[in-house]
């Protein structure tokens, strides 16, 4: 049988429908590394029922009736609910919730034949740079396990980094997919705010999360992410467009590309191994063909104080319904109402978390909200509208993930430093456009990597410009 | 009630709209089913669900507004209204602040005979809490989320209303126009329409409001009504004493007639309003606005004007008529089906309206209905059924659960004697009260009533008394 870790998706599939190997034989592949690698800390909880669910598989591929991810073992953020299984957000306040039923991200996989392993590890309620926040504890990164995996997304990013899963399922918000990509030298893709469906993600910021992918290389991203997206009318934010055919996109000879550089971005990097990086980068998307264009970012410099102001703002009201009253943690002998919600809420919630509702809660506070809110609203349409304004000159942009490598576990104590990990991932989400990172060499076998950014709904037109730099590198398959 | 204090109200009405599901789910709306039994996964608020609109309360709004002849907002937002109470799942309400669907407009009243234009402030859509049930079990309180998530219209009024009375007037008149709308079945023993008071006095002349109170969730007309003169009364005694008025929201008790103080407003809530990022801002065109306008079904003002001429009914009946579309429909329908709809007026207005309020009943919920009232009007015009014959059928048929004509079989009341049978039963009166006759040639006219009632008496009330009087003076006279 051959080598099954080194198997991208696509080849797995046809390695599936011709028979060469089973999806319980890989099910089980999969399952061993898990076990093998289970100090990485990549999974809160397994799924009972993966090989009942590969066996299925076998049996539709044997009929000729496989969907077009048949029997493809794959990994879930534990932000997506799946029904009458553990959801716990990495969470003592979800701890033990079982989710009574199913997100539309866990549904489309499902129905396109995906055998779900289990529920990888993140930051609590996806608040975190490192994965530290988590109380099932830290992920370490598989290249260096004294080093974070990056986050929110950790375990996804891991798991997908270590062989432990075909591709894996995650959320950004600031930059909770691209960051741990980056620091675990895989690819890793948040599509436009809206293709993906929030049904059944759990919430942090709701007008910035949106659900993506974790892969190999750009194609398999393409395929995988193909099967996530669509239109949900239980969505409201929902796109109501079709989606185009991603895998065909990035393989496409007939994409055009401008790819714009912000000058001034790029000029005030700090740490002089990422600036080389980029610009080794740019030399090889040059070598293929790609036109490059400085273009200039105004008011981006500002995305970090307003993520920091609308993102706490909208979890503050999210996270309200964890009251200990209908479901989560619920402390021990409440003396009254006051004390149930007290309570409940100091010792199921971490203290990222809290130091979020509280940033959240004073942000929308009579007196407060014009200053901080409804500003920091103004500054993110000013951030689109630059975005606008250069994507009528440049069909992509590109940037560093990342301001520097996967940090120490525990090194980095102070807050803000931690907050600054998103400096380049946040714009994206702020103005809701996709973007994708992929790897782009390696500081002392450490990964680094660069990110594109696309505009509304050109999912596919990034794929394709990160296929082309795919065929003309091969860091994503160091 | 005083002299030198002007008292100063204004009213907060909850309307629950009669859709069939509600605001933000699929649950129905259905009053008085099994606890939880009507609450789905999103008016439970559990992780990751996420508010759909249902475009039917959009119409609804539209139309109340369109019926006060107010502005309707080209763009409809809503806000989460951010509060922790057990029977709000969320931890927030989604309500509306800026941008309100239905914006100013006025509505008109009659007070006196006088007409008085009260004006409207907004009226906005939002969604309903469950409900906190703490008798149900010791120590305990219980929630019920039946409740939650059912679409309310709030109807903001101006500070113009100056009296307990008029207050009632505007509560009515909105009610009317509501149920005419066919938009909420304003049935406020179940809470279909609620109603907060604020109430504050000052010297007449005086242009400053003083301190308000609010009084909670009055749910019927005549609560409404001994509430604001209470809380009126209460606030001229402090002030008279030397007191001033706190700034407070007050509970009524119906069962002590009294108000008391819940929250003052050191401790009132801040709501931390926010745009609620799961809802896209809803667009409402011009068209869109016309197009229910013109669908508007006739309102009771057209109405009282339209039954005057129709059917030739006093402008008293009219209104009267008119208090409620059931009550106008009811009558409507009979009207048409008799040749003399005035009839119909006396009767429905009379004795129906008395046996209903007897039994604390709407006429929605009759035991007698139009067709019945038709059957009995039709027979007293066609002479077949005396008056008081009809009346004594209206009572039994209340508590019985047979047909009229049954009834009416049953108690004789079918056997109107003609004028052969009643000059025969007259002739064997007068024979068998020799007496009385003598007396009455004699000169004591009174003694004609006792004649006639000696006739009913003898016939069990079926005999027509015009006729009786008409066959008795005729014979008293031989």
């Amino acid at each position: 049988m051959e080598d099954l870790s080194k198997l991208s998706l696509v080849e797995q599939i046809n390695g599936l429908k011709s028979k060469k190997f089973s999806s319980i034989e890989l099910t089980e592949f999969y399952l061993k590394r898990i076990d093998q690698e289970k100090v990485l800390n990549s999974f809160i909880s397994l799924n009972e029922n993966a090989l009942k669910e590969a066996k299925k598989s076998d049996e539709k591929i044997a009929k000729n009736k496989s969907s077009s991810l048949e029997g493809i073992p794959i990994a879930h953020k534990d932000i997506f609910c799946i029904k009458d299984q553990k959801t716990t957000c990495g969470s003592k306040m979800l701890e033990n919730f079982i989710s009574p039923y199913s997100s539309t991200v866990y549904e489309k996989l499902s129905s396109s034949g995906t055998v779900n392993l289990g529920k990888t590890n993140m930051d609590e309620f996806a608040m975190g740079s490192s994965n530290e926040t988590s109380f099932f504890g830290s992920v370490l990164n598989p290249i260096d396990p004294e080093r974070v995996p990056g986050g929110s997304s950790g375990g996804s990013a891991t798991a997908v980094a270590a062989n432990l899963c075909s591709f894996a399922t995650g959320t950004d918000t600031g930059g909770s997919i691209r960051q741990p990509a980056a620091f675990c030298g895989i690819t890793g893709i948040k599509p436009t705010y809206g293709r993906v469906s929030r049904w059944g993600m759990i919430a942090f910021a709701s007008s910035l999360d949106q659900g993506g992918i974790f892969a190999k290389n750009a194609l398999d991203a393409a395929l995988a992410l193909e099967n996530i997206a669509g239109f949900d009318e239980k969505d409201s934010t929902s796109i109501n467009k079709k989606v185009p055919p991603f895998f065909n996109q990035a393989k496409s000879k007939d994409e055009e590309h401008v790819v714009g550089i912000p000058k001034k971005i790029i000029e005030d990097i700090k740490d002089d191994n990422v600036k080389n990086n980029f610009f080794e980068s740019l030399d090889i998307l040059k070598k293929s063909g790609v036109k490059v264009k400085e273009i200039d970012l105004k008011n981006i410099q500002y995305s970090l104080p307003v993520y920091y102001v609308i993102a706490p703002a909208e979890c503050s009201a999210n996270l309200s319904r964890y009251d200990g009253v209908r479901f989560g943690h619920r402390c021990e002998n409440p003396k009254d109402l006051d004390d149930l919600y007290e309570r409940s809420r100091a010792e199921g919630f971490g203290e990222e978390v809290k130091k979020r509702i509280l940033i959240g809660t004073y942000c929308l506070s009579a007196g407060y909200y014009d200053a901080y809110y409804l500003k920091a609203q103004k500054i993110r349409n000013l951030i689109k509208q630059s975005f606008m304004d250069a994507f009528k000159e440049v069909s992509s942009i590109m940037m560093p993930t990342c301001a520097n490598v996967s940090f120490k576990l525990n090194s980095i104590q102070n807050p803000v430093e931690m907050y600054e990990q998103d400096i380049y991932t946040i714009p994206a989400n702020l103005a809701g456009l996709p973007a994708i990172s992929i790897p782009s060499g390696k500081i002392n076998k450490l990964p680094l990597g660069i990110q594109f950014i696309g505009n509304y709904l050109e999912e596919g037109n990034l794929l394709n410009l990160s296929n082309k730099f795919q065929q003309n590198s091969n860091f994503h398959n160091e | 009630m005083n002299n030198t204090w002007e008292s100063v109200i204004g009213l907060e009405v909850h309307v629950q709209l009669s859709t069939e599901s509600k605001i933000f789910s699929n649950a129905p709306t259905k009053f008085g089913q099994t606890q939880n039994s009507q609450a789905s996964l999103v008016d439970l608020g559990l992780p990751g669900v996420l508010p759909v609109l249902n475009e039917k309360t959009i119409e609804m709004a539209i139309k109340f507004g369109c019926a006060i002849n107010a502005n309707i907002s080209s763009k409809a937002i809503f806000a989460r209204k951010n509060y922790f109470y057990p029977d709000l799942p969320k931890g927030y309400q989604i309500s509306q602040l800026d941008d309100p669907i239905v914006g100013k407009g006025k509505i008109s009243i009659e007070i006196d005979n006088k007409e008085k234009f009260i004006g409207i402030t907004r009226a906005h859509l939002e969604e309903d809490a469950g409900k906190s049930l703490h008798d149900k079990y010791e120590n305990l309180s219980a929630i019920d989320l039946n409740r939650a998530g059912t679409p309310l219209l709030e109807i903001v009024s101006e500070p113009d209303l100056r009296s307990a009375k008029e207050a009632v007037a505007y509560l009515k008149k909105i009610h009317s126009i509501i149920t005419f709308l066919e938009i909420s079945d304003g049935n406020m023993s179940q809470g279909s329409m609620r109603c907060d008071a604020n109430v504050s006095i000052r010297k007449y002349g005086d242009k400053e409001f003083g301190n308000r109170t609010e009084l909670k969730n009055i749910n019927s007309f005549r609560f409404i009504e001994k509430a604001i003169d209470y809380e009126i009364a209460r606030q001229i005694e402090i002030v008279e004493n030397g007191g001033s008025i706190c700034q407070e929201t007050r509970l009524y008790d119906a069962n002590k007639n009294e108000t008391r103080s819940m929250r003052s407003k050191e401790h009132a809530n801040d709501y931390r309003y926010f745009p609620d990022p799961d809802l896209i801002p809803i667009i409402i065109s011009k068209e869109k606005i016309q197009e229910i306008e013109k669908s508007l079904p006739e309102l009771p003002e057209q109405k009282i004007v339209r039954f005057i001429k129709d059917y030739k009914i006093s402008e008293y009946e009219s209104k009267n008529l008119n208090a409620s579309r059931e009550l106008s429909n009811f009558f409507e329908k009979v009207a048409k089906k008799i040749s003399s709809p005035d009839l119909a007026a006396k009767w429905i207005l009379g004795d129906l309206m008395a046996i209903l309020n007897k039994n604390n009943s709407e006429i929605q919920d009759s035991k007698i209905s139009s067709d019945d009232m038709i059957n009995l009007l039709c027979k007293i015009e066609e002479g077949s059924l005396s008056g008081p014959g009809a009346k004594k059928i209206i009572e039994l048929c209340w508590s019985s659960s047979e047909s009229i004509d049954v009834l009416i079989k049953k108690e004789g009341l079918d056997e109107v004697k003609g004028e052969d049978e009643l000059l025969k039963i007259i002739t064997r009166i007068l024979e068998d009260n020799s007496k009385q006759l003598e007396q009455y040639l004699n000169g004591k006219d009174k003694l004609f009533g006792f004649f006639v009632g000696q006739v009913m008496k003898e016939t069990q009330g079926s005999a027509d008394p015009k006729l009786v009087n008409k066959l008795l003076s005729k014979k008293l006279k031989q």
